[in-house]
């Protein structure tokens, strides 16, 4: 039953992300013109032009280059940018591994402190932490990423002079120096999301604690922490994972912005870029790692909600 | 005399919109040590807040504003939490009215039993499982050795009552709080919860406090009987005394469904059927509902169908009324065989078979006038306009007992429960229809309302010469208000028949536990009926 | 209705007034800018001193003058995508929930796969295909954005559409258009008016964010997060010696500032909505 629930669930993320591949595929097929007058410009021969198809291979039919693109992409290869001819897995790679990074570290920050002081303040409701979240989630909300980028450098950069602007990173750098060199950016991108995690933490909380049977714990006499730990908190397992997943999506997506306030050498820069240049190849890689981890983060949420529903866990 | 429990002159209040309302207004209260003491009222008469301050709780949102609570010389009201937490479980325990949603999904129900022995440091885990076992057979839970091996979810309503009674037991305390532990439960499985919760509570010498809105339940159940409404005391006396002679109008008024008669008709032969519902089957989505089921309703006459939950009565309505097409069988009115779907019937058929919600709350658009909820179905079905439509909603309005003028313009968020009831009835004889279904029309009404409802039906039937399909659970009322009745179980009629036949033996096995279940007005009831069932299996 | 506003808390009628003056400044920008939308009005990056109160920028533009006109583009823009995309998403939700059948299933499924990609990524795809005009840009934003309505508008009228009333109205022959109309409609107002506000808040912090990334509207045309992006660089010469000194690092703030600002006006009067619509179930 359960197993069945979570495979179904894995089966539809499965199918969401080749749909979504394929629409990243053929919304370029869309565009007018073809690729190769786009790329080579005015001044292009018809030989040129033949010559530029030939060596992409662009006169196959559409359903063989789109699977050839899936299956390359699935093992690594992602074919070459239309822009400077060069392998786009080798201008990914230590891109994509940076944006991991700095997306990790924001995690490693703002998820814990986020669900702990969403907790508490589920916990004192009314107490000042309380009041103090939620005032400033709508001042989170309404703030743009770039806003609160800038008031940070203005801040701990120009003013105070903490740290770094411009989040330069090289491949040889210490774990030191580059978690000091992201700090500005990771500080954004924790703020950004810790408001709506805790919001939603304490919602969730909340909820579960004005249930009966946490009232029925009660009057039977048990301590507060045991209410919590033991009848509470098992129940939360499946809203705060949510919470959790759902914000890490939101992060990755975010990141896009946050790189390029920074300067930061992100696979967020290089999407920006790369549309600006409309170097459709790099364009449509980087969208198809953005959109596989948005959507695997959200697949992870669901199938972790099942897994843990005592309803589902233990069926009739 | 013991004294266990004394609250004295105590007033809660309830925080709103406006600020604090007082919903408990100095109510005194005397328990002794084993008795069990009956607290009954209607919805809002502060009964179940009054039973949680007995344990020196108040929902959040509420506080005590005065009067003391004193517990075995502890007093409770504004106790330290310290101390409510070695009371809570270890000397009171709660039985509340919902179990499904008191139980925690994520443990075993025999975890939860021993939550409570073990953490006030009574006995060792192990005796606390052995005496779990020893409580689920006393109240015949199937299975008892291995029952608390279950999760809440896995287990029926009925069973899981139980199973909270017994978790309530499990500190052996000196008092027990059952909030209103059967109300979610049909009849015949009512019986068998409060059977098995008298034999306990009395086995186990507690005292208990019973709130209930059932003066039949309580009846069976308590020693003595505390009548409450409004958050203030209108009676108290001992159970035999308050059923046999009641000191306030209101108490009586408690019972006025059951004694509601209606007028005496001329008898006549029975008329032609003006509905026959011929061998409709029906399902929702693979799973059967509804089976062969075959129902007259005479002209002028009012037809009772009665069954518990999930015995298809209100599926019979919907497919009545063509919003849900049988799978086999038709329906045919006055002669005329009915579209199975509503929107293909003529407008002048369909105006001529209308509806009656149970929540007269969820039938009522909250966005519109009673102007409009009336008038929409005078244009709709007469082509009535300007004045005249005004006049006949008017018209409508006195019909049902509301003052025009005054509510004309009203919106049905300002309407009492009562009133918005009457609304739906006002809406359906806008129709000016010849049968009306009534779909557990009184079930959500307290019973002074609910018989008002019931005057003011049997009045329009009179009148007007309208018949009835009456569908309802509750057997008070069928005995009062039906010509035939038809008892239905598991989407199929297991017996019909005029309803003095019906009320009179022999019945059909289900219908006779299912006439059997219903409380009855007398404190030996319960006991008598327990017997006539033991000796029933013995002879059998 | 005026009794409503006028017993409206504090913090709304906040909201109120700021979303008033937003839309005041973006119809009169004309009357009210000192200088012209892109033209060169003085030297470059002068402090803040009359007769440039907010300074020029990399240009010699007017800043006040930009950021007023600014009012109107962003503001603008924002408003007529949001409105697209509820003409869309509302219609689209309400009739799916109302008529069921494959017409529900389909677009629903279509609905989920649209939301399962995220919007930012989604619309930098299409803007790259498109390239980036205006127009591209509204129609790409409505219909990544119109997915949310549909999703909302379709559950609130599923929801109303279980309520005993439509029974009644359904038994009655009531046609499809007049149970939209009259039963659905009236109830879905307030959840919808609450959504309008914070799809509005959602499409220009959007907006402003392509914008800043340089893919949304293009220069000259003044628009806030494009002043951003072209001022940021200006963060970096701010020292706090003097006062005028470092105005220079509020240049990007300001314009930064003003969404901010609108965005928090707008959800404190859907803050409001949704605490009177809820108010009114019970």
């Amino acid at each position: 039953m359960i197993l069945k629930l979570a495979l179904r669930r894995l089966a539809i993320g499965v199918l969401t992300l080749l749909i979504v591949s394929a629409l990243i595929f053929w919304a370029v097929e869309l565009l007018p013109g073809d690729i190769a007058s786009e790329v080579l410009g005015q001044s292009a021969t018809p030989e040129t032009l033949a010559a530029f198809r030939e060596a992409h291979k662009l006169n196959d039919p559409a359903m063989t280059r789109y699977l050839r693109w899936l299956a390359g992409a699935l093992s690594g290869d992602l074919g070459l940018s239309l822009a400077n001819q060069r392998p786009i897995a080798e201008l990914i790679g230590q891109r994509a591994a940076n944006t991991f990074f700095l997306a990790a570290y924001a995690a490693a920050i703002a998820v814990p402190l986020a669900v702990g002081l969403g907790l508490l303040a589920a916990l004192h409701r009314g107490s000042f932490l309380d009041r103090f979240i939620s005032s400033s989630t709508l001042a989170v909300i309404s703030f743009p990423e770039f806003f609160v980028a800038y008031i940070l450098i203005l801040v701990f950069s120009t003013w105070l002079g903490w740290f770094p602007s411009l989040a330069t990173v090289s491949p040889a750098m210490g774990l030191g120096t580059r978690l000091y060199m992201t700090f500005l950016p990771a500080l954004t991108m924790v703020l950004i999301v810790m408001a709506h995690m805790m919001r939603m933490t304490r919602a969730a909380i909340v909820n579960l604690l004005a249930l009966p049977y946490i009232e029925m714990a009660q009057l039977k006499g048990l301590r507060r922490w045991r209410v919590i730990a033991v009848h509470a908190l098992p129940n939360a397992v499946a809203p705060i994972v949510t919470v959790i997943a759902l914000n890490l999506a939101y992060l990755i997506v975010g990141v896009v912005l946050v790189e390029v306030v920074f300067v930061y050498p992100g696979l967020g820069q290089l999407l920006v870029d790369s549309v600006a240049k409309r170097d459709v190849t790099v364009v449509q890689a980087a969208c198809l790692i953005f959109a596989g981890t948005y959507i695997l983060l959200n697949l992870i949420a669901d199938v972790l909600g099942i897994v843990s529903n005592p309803r589902l866990l233990h069926p009739r | 005399m013991n004294t266990l429990l004394e609250i004295r002159e105590l007033r809660i209040e309830a925080r709103n919109a406006q600020g604090w309302t007082e919903i408990v207004r100095g109510v005194d209260l005397t328990l002794n040590r084993g008795e069990i003491l009956g607290l009954i009222g209607e919805s809002g008469a502060g009964k179940s807040t009054l039973g949680l301050a007995a344990m020196g709780h108040v929902k959040p949102g509420c506080r005590v504003s005065g009067g003391s609570i004193r517990f075995d010389g502890h007093e409770l009201a504004g106790a330290k939490p310290a101390l409510l937490r070695r009371l809570h479980g270890r000397r009171i325990a709660y039985v509340a009215q919902s179990s499904a949603a008191a139980f925690n999904p994520a443990w075993r129900l025999i975890a939860q039993y021993c939550e409570g022995p073990v953490r006030h440091r009574l006995m060792p885990r192990r005796q606390a499982e052995a005496e779990a076992v020893e409580l689920y057979r006393e109240m015949r839970l199937p299975d008892p050795d291995r029952f608390g091996a279950r999760y809440p979810h896995q287990v029926s309503g009925g069973q899981l009552q139980r199973a909270m009674t017994a978790m309530a037991l499990s500190c052996h305390p000196d008092l027990i709080v059952f909030d209103e532990p059967t109300t979610a439960l049909d009849v015949t499985t009512q019986i068998e919860v409060l059977a098995a919760i008298r034999e306990v509570v009395r086995r186990h010498d507690a005292a208990a406090i019973y709130i209930t809105h059932d003066l039949a339940v309580v009846a069976q159940m308590a020693d003595r009987v505390k009548v409450l409404l409004k958050g203030e005391e209108v009676e108290e006396a001992a159970t035999r005394r308050m059923l046999a002679h009641p000191r306030e109008d209101y108490t009586r008024s408690l019972w006025a469904v059951r004694n509601f008669q209606p007028a005496p008709r001329a008898e006549q032969a029975r008329p032609e059927p003006i509905l026959r519902i011929e061998n409709v089957t029906a399902s929702y989505g693979t799973h059967p509902v509804l089976k062969q089921v075959s129902i007259d309703v005479p002209r002028a006459r009012t037809v009772a169908v009665v069954g518990e939950s999930g015995s298809g009565k209100s599926t019979t309505a919907r497919v009545v009324m063509g919003l849900l097409p049988p799978t086999g069988g038709g329906v045919v009115f006055d002669g005329q065989p009915l579209d199975p779907v509503c929107r293909n019937r003529p407008r002048a058929l369909q105006r001529r078979v209308q509806m009656i919600h149970q929540m007269a709350d969820t039938a009522l658009n909250p966005r519109h006038r009673i102007r409009e909820i009336l008038g929409r179905p005078l244009e709709f079905f007469l082509g009535l306009r300007g004045r005249r439509k005004e006049a006949r909603i008017r018209d409508l309005l006195a019909e049902i007992e509301l003052e025009p003028g005054s509510f004309i313009d009203r919106l049905p968020g300002e309407l009492s429960g009562g009133q918005k009831q009457r609304l739906c009835i006002a809406r359906a004889l806008a129709a000016e229809p010849e049968l009306i279904i009534c779909d557990e029309v009184t079930s959500a009404l307290d019973q002074l309302v609910a018989e008002g409802i019931l005057r003011l039906l049997d009045r329009l039937q009179r009148d007007m010469g309208l018949s009835y399909l009456f569908i309802t659970h509750d057997l008070a009322t069928v005995r009062s208000i039906a010509d035939e009745v038809v008892v239905m179980q598991n989407g199929a009629v297991v017996e019909q028949g005029p309803k003095e036949s019906m009320f009179r033996p022999p019945h059909h096995p289900y219908t006779e536990k299912l006439l059997s279940s219903v409380p009855e007005m007398d404190p030996d009831w319960l006991s008598r009926v327990l017997a006539q069932r033991e000796a029933a299996k013995e002879t059998a | 209705m005026l009794r409503t506003l006028k017993a409206a808390p504090l913090s709304a009628k906040i909201g109120m007034l700021l979303i008033a003056l937003y839309a005041f400044v973006a119809i009169f920008a004309p009357l009210i800018a000192p200088y012209p939308e892109a033209g060169i009005a003085g030297a470059r990056y002068l402090p803040w001193a009359a007769p440039h109160w907010l300074g020029t920028d990399a240009l010699g533009r007017d800043v006040l003058s930009r950021l007023i006109y600014g009012a109107r583009n962003t503001v603008g823009i924002a408003l007529l995508t949001t409105i697209l995309a509820f003409v869309l998403g509302a219609t689209l939700g309400l009739l799916a929930a109302t008529l069921g059948g494959w017409f529900d299933t389909f677009s629903a499924r279509l609905v989920d796969v649209l939301m399962a990609i995220p919007s930012l990524i989604f619309a930098l795809l299409i803007l790259t295909i498109s390239g980036t005009s205006a127009m591209a840009l509204v129609l790409v934003i409505a219909v990544l954005d119109s997915t949310r309505v549909y999703r909302l508008s379709r559950a609130v009228a599923q929801d109303i559409l279980t309520m005993d009333y439509i029974e009644v109205a359904r038994m009655r022959g009531e046609g499809l258009g007049w149970i939209v109309r009259r039963e659905v409609l009236p109830n879905a107002g307030a959840p919808l008016t609450a959504e309008f506000g914070l799809r509005f808040c959602f499409v220009f912090l959007f907006i402003s964010a392509l914008s800043f990334l340089g893919l949304g509207l293009q220069p000259p045309t003044a628009d806030w997060g494009s002043m951003v992006r072209e001022s940021a660089k200006l963060i970096a010469f701010a020292n706090f010696a003097s006062w005028q000194a470092a105005t220079f690092g509020l240049a990007p703030l300001l314009p930064a500032g003003a969404i901010a600002l609108l965005t928090v006006a707008v959800n404190l009067v859907v803050d409001w909505i949704l605490h009177l619509s809820s108010g009114l179930k019970e």
